[in-house]
């Protein structure tokens, strides 16, 4: 067992081989994201009851809710890709982390924004600075330092180190984020999924939100693997598949 | 369905001016996410190809083999 497990891990972290394995599996990921995602839409603008106190501004959980939580899984896989990176420096953990920095902080940034459209009409603000939505603003900035920091540097494996670290570092902010609205008093509503435990949504409003979950993962994975995939011919340029993939003797 | 129900389905019982814009920048930013890597795919291979091009005219080309002689 313990022979076999490192040795598959270790040929999937080869580039090559994860720029076919990345390949073949990238347009199943985008499909399930179109289909999962067309159902969820369904299901949570139509489908779907109006909320008793909030009428139909509810619906926004069904894109604000699944991209929060999609802004936090991201940062927990760019974190641990990071922590891969910085202790085994492995190429291929260095791409996934730094290349999922611009995926997470469209998220963060969706749920920012679709936060403050359905902040307005409900709480009376855009904006406030409790404490869910300023660790949430903290986790784009943070985001945006890794891409930024990634780009400062002439060598690009050395910029992924430095990001890597800032990226490790910027871990804590995942727990705040989301306990922030059980330590601190604030105006966002806590959370009423469990995992353990019922939770307290009516079912026809929670099967489009699990189902636009899903959707998010399947998109991020989609969209993760083209960005690696790039990047690994770009960082890999001067080896011997990448010209064979540029001069077409492999297939794409 | 007739454009009584899709006028009622698109005013979102009086927030379509909160909902729809929330709608319209999931879609938008993540739209963006996925075309900026493809054109900057585009680029490389163009790169990557002319590259190669430059490298190939650079070596010397193989000595001619002699065909038959005059």
């Amino acid at each position: 067992m313990s022979k076999w497990i490192p040795l598959w891990l270790h040929k999937l972290g080869s580039p090559p081989t994860f720029y076919r394995f990345a390949g073949a599996l990238r347009p199943w990921m985008l499909a399930l994201a179109l289909l999962t995602g067309a159902i969820a839409l369904y299901g949570g603008l139509v489908t779907a009851p109006a909320d008793y106190q909030q009428g139909d501004a509810y619906r926004i959980i069904f894109i604000h809710v699944p991209s929060a939580w999609m802004s936090l899984f991201i940062y927990g896989v760019m974190g641990f890709a990071a922590f891969l990176a910085l202790v085994w420096r492995i190429k291929l953990a260095e791409v996934v982390a730094m290349e999922s920095a611009p995926i997470g902080a469209a998220f963060t940034f969706i749920t920012l924004v679709t936060g403050s459209l359905w902040g307005k009409p409900m709480w009376g603000t855009w904006w406030t600075w409790d404490a869910r939505l300023t660790s949430e603003l903290v986790l784009l900035f943070l985001y945006l330092g890794v891409i930024g920091l990634y780009h400062a540097f002439e060598d690009r494996r050395q910029g992924a180190r430095a990001a890597a670290f800032l990226a490790l570092i910027g871990i804590i902010n995942v727990p705040i984020v989301h306990f922030s609205v059980n330590w601190w008093n604030t105006l966002h509503q806590g959370s009423t999924i469990r995992l353990l435990g019922p939770s307290t949504i009516a079912p026809g409003m929670l099967w489009p939100l699990l189902t636009m979950m899903l959707a998010t993962k399947f998109y991020y994975l989609a969209s993760l693997f083209g960005r690696v995939r790039t990047d690994l011919l770009d960082l890999e340029s001067g080896k011997d598949w990448v010209r064979k993939i540029a001069t077409g003797e492999t297939p794409q | 369905m007739n454009a009584g129900t899709l006028q009622h389905f698109f005013a979102m019982g009086g927030y379509a001016g909160y909902l729809w814009p929330a709608y319209a920048v999931f879609f938008i930013v993540l739209l963006a996410d996925f075309v900026a890597p493809a054109l900057r795919r585009r680029r490389l291979m163009h790169e990557l190809r002319s590259r190669l091009a430059r490298k190939a005219a650079r070596q010397p080309r193989p000595a001619p083999t002699p065909t038959e002689p005059a």
